[in-house]
């Protein structure tokens, strides 16, 4: 019953090559659409997210803005920060800005940054030459530092600034190593700057409070029980003033940049699936047309013993056979579509199954709805008005 | 005595026009037996086309008792009507009513489709009923490369592929020239003679003359039912 059912729609349908095809074309544009637009958001979504894990997923960033009778956090402090659990190291950061003499060129409101050794085992790529700051830089309070690349334009133009005496803030450092300078859409902020241990920062800039610290975690899974527990020892740090610091936990940018784009996609899907209810007014409207002209055809099968079941669901079929068909060749152009955009755009081609699944189910699921109104008005044709109509 | 398949009695049909009642058809009294060759002559407009559409289950009448084949028709919904019409009766139309779309072959099957045949037996029953109207050669054409004598045959042949108990022709010659229209009442006469039942609807009084029994219908009653031996 079933097989002549599809055999009948299938041959009506290739009857009306051209129609069917300008039918279903509502239906290829927004399941096309639908699935361009996710896969497009997902890949960049991937590739954002992965961006910003390299940053460190596993870092959770202090800032401190003080308060009144404390301006920062004291060395003590960040030792008993080191000192939480699933700790793997911290990071302080002490900023000031002064200048920066060599050769009798000077260069003002340079940004000092005083860091550990740490910053300098967690960010592989941050050295270009020479080498990094170690721990006997930081128990010595040694007066090196590291220098961005603007810095070795505009001051060490003709001569290699490896083991080069820098004055900074009136003091003589020896320059041990480069920064690594912007590359395309890799923008570095290090270009300007200049980085000292911050043992030697604290000494020589005249502070002893360090304004922020990044936090490594031995795995970011642990990230919400470490962020507490800095929050305690930093709240007694502060004398329980909680508008003395911010505490950043990369892997909560994470998840708003996923909640962001999961929510930017659904809203593309939304807008993409407003052709989808196009197309199927469109598959519902030729289905009415085909009815109208196959009126004799619809009386003649009653009265050879089609039941109006039979006649519902031979149109129906029609239908759902309409909006699958068109649903696959919009699978098809989106994935190519989104191949192509992905490849230009240089992110990641991601199709879940999901997608696929969504878009495939969404236009069976038009063929029924927007079919049965058809499908029902054939079924209750009567046979006597319809052999009449020739 | 042969059994008697078609009996109505006091059939009434009556349209609703607008605020009008209009009376179709007026206590009809009829009873056809088994193997009959019957004619139903009547100009257009005296209810020979409702009398049909109701022998035919197409339509229901409004009041009276029909009994077809021993199932009694009155207050059976669209399901049911539709499965005694695919049994009892084969339907021959004036304008042969074939789908273009399909063959000869593809056309006669169509019946045993809605009967739920598998598609081996029908194809051979099909064939085997194309062959016997004459037309072993054309199975594969189209309707539109048929000509219409072929085109009623093959209608003859799908009417007649369910074995159904009452063949009902509707006008059987009306589109089709002198000759032909012979050689379609010559197959009638063979089809009667091998036992099949047939009523024929027409308004014309030399075709009505081959079957064997003629009932007469004027403004919605039978006026006169006259037997030939």
């Amino acid at each position: 019953m079933f097989k002549e059912s599809i055999k009948m729609s299938w041959q009506n349908i290739i009857h009306n090559k051209v129609r069917s095809l300008l039918t279903i074309l509502g239906i290829v544009i927004g399941v096309s659409s639908i699935i361009a637009l996710i896969t497009i958001v997902q890949g960049a979504t991937d590739s954002v997210t992965s961006q910003v894990a390299s940053i460190g997923a596993d870092k959770i960033t202090i800032q401190t803005r003080g308060t009144p009778l404390k301006q920062g956090l004291l060395n003590s402090d960040i030792n008993k920060i080191a000192e939480v659990e699933n700790v793997l190291g911290v990071s302080p950061t002490i900023t000031g800005k002064t200048a920066v003499v060599h050769n009798k060129i000077v260069k003002e409101d340079v940004a000092v940054q005083g860091k550990n050794e740490v910053y300098f085992l967690k960010s592989d790529d941050l050295i270009q030459t020479g080498r990094g700051i170690n721990i006997l830089d930081i128990k010595n309070k040694n007066k090196v530092c590291l220098i961005g690349q603007n810095i070795v334009e505009e001051l060490f133009w003709s001569e290699n600034p490896l083991e080069k005496d820098l004055m900074i803030g009136g003091v003589t450092y020896t320059v041990i190593g480069t920064l690594q300078g912007s590359k395309g859409f890799a923008i570095s902020l290090n270009d300007d700057s200049v980085i000292i241990p911050y043992t030697t920062a604290m000494s020589f800039l005249g502070t002893k409070y360090i304004s922020s610290v990044d936090v490594y975690m031995s795995n970011s899974e642990y990230s919400d029980t470490i962020t507490t527990d800095i929050q305690s020892v930093l709240s007694e740090a502060f004398n329980y003033n909680e508008e003395g610091y911010s505490i950043t936990n990369m892997q909560d940018i994470l998840d708003t940049i996923s909640q962001m784009t999961h929510t930017l996609s659904l809203m593309l899907a939304g807008i993409a699936s407003i052709s989808l209810v196009v197309g199927g007014i469109g598959i519902m409207n030729m289905m009415l047309v085909s009815v109208t002209e196959r009126t004799a055809e619809i009386g003649l099968r009653k009265a050879l013993g089609a039941k109006p079941r039979r006649i519902q669901q031979q149109f129906l079929i029609e239908a759902i056979f309409l909006s699958c068909f068109g649903g696959v060749i919009g699978l098809l152009l989106g994935i190519v579509i989104a191949f192509l955009v992905c490849m230009m755009i240089e992110t990641a081609f991601i199709l879940s199954m999901a997608t696929v699944a969504l878009a495939l189910g969404f236009s069976a699921s038009i063929g029924i709805v927007f079919g049965l109104a058809p499908a029902r008005k054939a079924s209750k044709l009567s046979p006597i008005d319809a052999l009449r109509s020739i | 005595m042969s059994r008697q398949i078609l009996n109505m009695q006091n059939i009434v049909k009556t349209y609703l026009m607008g605020e009008e009642i209009q009376t179709v058809l007026q206590d009809v009294e009829l009873s056809i037996d088994q193997g009959e060759f019957v004619s139903i002559l009547g100009p257009s407009g005296s209810g020979k086309s409702t009398l049909m559409n109701i022998i035919g289950c197409l339509d229901v009448p409004t009041s009276g008792k029909y009994i077809l084949s021993g199932h009694e028709v009155e207050g059976l919904d669209e399901e049911e009507l539709a499965y005694i019409r695919n049994k009892e009766i084969g339907f021959i139309f004036q304008q042969f009513q074939l789908l273009p779309r399909l063959s000869a072959l593809d056309n006669v099957e169509l019946p045993l489709i809605y009967a739920g045949l598998p598609e081996k037996e029908r194809k051979i029953r099909a064939a085997n009923m194309l062959t016997r109207v004459g037309l072993s050669d054309k199975m594969k054409n189209r309707p539109n490369q048929l000509s219409g004598g072929q085109q009623q045959r093959v209608a003859i042949a799908r009417a007649m592929v369910t074995e159904p108990t009452i063949l009902l022709a509707d006008e059987p010659t009306g589109a089709l020239d002198q000759t032909t229209g012979q050689q379609i009442m010559e197959l009638f006469r063979e089809l009667h003679e091998e036992g099949r039942t047939i009523i024929m609807i027409t308004h014309d009084l030399n075709i009505a003359k081959r079957a064997g029994r003629i009932i007469r219908i004027l403004d919605g009653r039978l006026i006169e039912d006259v037997a030939y031996v």
